[in-house]
């Protein structure tokens, strides 16, 4: 593109101006340079010197020491890393569980004549309101003995929990909170490709006596599939990085269950900033990369089954 | 993403809080220090001290920054690393030996030397804490004890006479029993999983010992065991609220909501328990129970500074004036903490004059310095996974004890 705008003949536009404003390619490369400084700096850097540290022995100040693979052996035997993995891969499925809600709601809110920004609006809330504020006011909700969701369920004569207390529940419960955290960001997506589905194929469905519900499944569906990959492959990214949830719900002095629920990210806070272990944490980074990448991979090559493209 | 957005930003903003706390001198030729806290109970004092310390050295603009705690540490060893951090900040026990020996600490041996400094101003167990081959890496700012606070209508209510100097283990685990009434909701004791409020001081308090004379882990001992055990039994005697819900509604909280009637814990807890005007009235404070001998942990914030600051004399200077004399008497003053300063107590005894503050302050003569091994905050993060089955009744404190025993033995031998 750069050169071909450079070799082509000038144009009356630039002569006019006497000096050529597209001189040479240096010029794009200009141009690009904030991102590209940004990029490499806040990005590809802090990568590179995290695959180094992963190899090294890193104290909490100054330089650390190569000891090659020893990070990832100890991260292999170490059962918290199994444990916090599995507690993310649990934290992730239990939000794409959430997918469906997110659909029936997109499907709900678009059938509304009236009001539908305002739906939007209020589902939208908990995308932009603070994820530590979300998570006290989710705290006081799950309190054991004064909690909301205790008192409601003791109304209907079942037995509250310790919800945020007790390693049973605790994935579950930050579970619920997240799935209502992303259901904003997931309705406008899905929404989005809700639209642009046209209206023709309804109609001439329903000439052809099809239902509502057969309508959702052999039309809306297909056609808002590529919608729903993207949400998917979102939902997952994010769902393994999940770490603020943890640490603003479970981190108390005496919650027993934080040992049990710990998330990959949080194992790798614990590892770098309250243990001071560099170079294990800059190990877990590496892996979760990994698992993020293998993870999304196989959902681009299982898209093919399922993902309709017109 | 979005989550992994969030950290990023959260990232963000760690910077650049430690970014905007990097000494530098101003355009007038003024030098500025910054003085990182994480307390916005104390920011009034501190910046009172601050000014304070700029009325006698013109030259020298302080800055007092507070930051959230959860943060703190992690933005002080990112600033650190990056040579952005704040000049002079607070340190604590446990996380001092990994800057000291990490050369992030500002070296002030030499200045306490010159200004004349008498050590022996400060609680000589606070000093040890922060000892390292005789080196000075800053100066107590304040320290704290423990003690019973009680809730004197809950015992005239359960009829059980007040917690005093002579009380045994039996007699805090009976008043315990007697206090508890499920039927109102009210529990006779907070037993939280708390090393510096709880069972540390217990382990002490039966002859026992944490980190052995070997600087190997002691807490498998048969007096150790016992210490645990003081725990566990008010567990086993329904005497606590359990630590799911102590989880849920942190010990303190449980005291104010007037839930527990005793809660065994530090003296730092003063100012926010005598602003509760409903709570006031009602507050006690008594020394912890003895067993074998009397003993409470103590502990002490440190004022120290950062080894790369571009002013080391300056900031030696204000380390020294805001752990001295002057800087104490405001902090006693405005009642938040006891300062460390040799009798400059008597202003927080003052400040809250219902309380029985004196308790905290006479505990110092039978106080041990909070126990520090190796990587601490390592085996310590260890202390809910081993300890907590016991408390929970799930396991007898004499097993738990012996796995977290070996578990802090390895973390040290690494």
């Amino acid at each position: 593109m750069i050169t071909d705008v450079a070799s082509s003949p000038p144009r009356r536009r630039t002569r006019r101006r006497g000096g050529g404003l597209l001189p040479s390619p240096g010029w794009g490369y200009l141009m690009i340079a904030p991102a590209l400084v940004g990029l490499v700096a806040l990005y590809v850097w802090p990568f590179l010197t995290t695959f180094g540290k992963s190899f090294m022995d890193v104290p909490a100040f100054g330089p650390g020491t190569f000891t090659g693979v020893d990070n990832y052996t100890e991260l292999l035997g170490d059962e918290r890393f199994w444990q916090a993995l599995r507690n993310s891969a649990l934290y992730t499925a239990i939000l794409l569980l959430g997918l469906p809600v997110a659909v029936v709601l997109a499907a709900l809110i678009e059938q509304v004549s009236r009001g539908r920004a305002g739906y939007r609006v209020l589902f939208f809330l908990p995308v932009v309101t603070l994820p530590v504020a979300v998570s006290m006011v989710w705290r006081f909700i799950y309190n054991g003995d004064f909690g909301l969701l205790n008192y409601v369920l003791s109304r209907l004569g079942v037995d509250g929990q310790y919800w945020v207390a007790d390693a049973t529940f605790t994935i579950w419960a930050v579970g619920v909170v997240g799935i209502w955290m992303s259901l904003g960001i997931n309705l406008i997506i899905l929404g989005a490709g809700l639209q642009s589905i046209p209206p023709d194929l309804y109609e001439a469905s329903a000439l052809d006596g099809a239902g509502r519900v057969r309508q959702f499944f052999r039309i809306t569906l297909p056609l808002l599939s590529p919608s729903l990959f993207l949400v998917t492959v979102l939902t997952v990214i994010s769902a393994l990085q999940m770490f603020d949830l943890i640490f603003v719900m479970l981190r108390s002095v005496n919650n027993t269950a934080l040992a049990d629920s710990k998330t990959i990210v949080y194992l790798f806070y614990e590892k770098a900033f309250v243990e001071f272990d560099q170079g294990y944490a800059a190990a877990i980074a590496i892996v979760l990369l990994m698992v993020i990448m293998v993870a999304t991979l196989v959902q681009f090559r299982l898209q093919r089954r399922w993902v309709f493209y017109d | 993403m979005r989550h992994g957005k969030r950290w990023a930003a959260a990232a963000a903003v760690l910077v650049t809080l430690a970014a905007t706390g990097c000494g530098g001198a101003g355009g007038d030729g003024k030098v500025t220090l910054s003085y990182a806290t994480w307390s916005d109970d104390q920011k009034p004092a501190m910046e009172a001290i601050a000014k304070a310390f700029e009325e006698k050295h013109p030259g020298i603009d302080v800055q007092v920054q507070v930051l959230p705690w959860p943060e703190y540490w992690s933005t002080l060893q990112v600033g650190a690393a990056g040579r952005t951090a704040p000049d002079a900040f607070w340190m604590l026990a446990d996380q001092f030996p990994a800057y000291a020996k990490g050369n992030q600490l500002l070296d002030i041996t030499d200045a306490v030397k010159t200004a004349g400094v008498d050590l022996a101003a400060y609680p000589k167990a606070v000093l040890d804490l922060y000892d390292v081959d005789g080196k000075l890496f800053g100066l107590p700012k304040d320290f704290d004890t423990n003690g019973i606070w009680f809730n004197k209508a809950l015992f005239d209510k359960a009829g059980v006479a007040y917690p005093n100097e002579n009380w045994t283990w039996d007699d805090a685990r009976a008043a315990a029993r007697k206090l508890t009434n499920p039927a109102a909701g009210v529990w006779g004791i907070a037993a939280p999983l708390d090393r510096q409020g709880g069972y540390y001081n217990s382990i002490y308090q039966a002859g026992g010992r944490v980190i052995g004379a070997d600087g190997r882990a002691a807490i498998d001992s048969p007096e150790a065991i016992s210490g645990l055990e003081f725990w566990t039994q008010l567990h086993a005697d329904g005497s606590s609220p359990t630590l799911k819900q102590l989880s849920d509604t942190e010990a303190v909280q449980m005291f104010m909501d007037q839930k527990v009637a005793m809660y065994f814990s530090g003296s730092f807890w003063a100012q926010r328990l005598y602003g509760d005007q409903a709570l006031r009235p009602h507050v006690g404070v008594a020394p912890l129970p003895k067993a074998k001998q009397r003993a409470t942990m103590i502990s002490g914030i440190l004022n120290a500074g950062y080894a790369g600051t571009k002013h080391p004399k300056e900031l030696a200077e204000f380390l020294i004036f805001a752990s001295g004399r002057d800087a104490a008497v405001i902090q006693a003053r405005s009642g938040a903490v006891l300062p460390a300063y040799r009798d400059t107590q008597q202003g927080w005894l003052d400040a809250m004059p219902e309380f029985n503050l004196k308790v905290f302050v006479d505990a110092v003569d039978y106080a041990v310095p909070l126990p520090i091994a190796g990587d601490a905050a390592k085996w310590t993060g260890l202390e809910s996974q081993y300890l907590a089955p016991a408390w929970e009744g799930k396991q007898p404190a004499a097993e738990a004890a012996r796995a977290y025993n070996k578990a802090i033995n390895e973390v040290l031998a690494q």
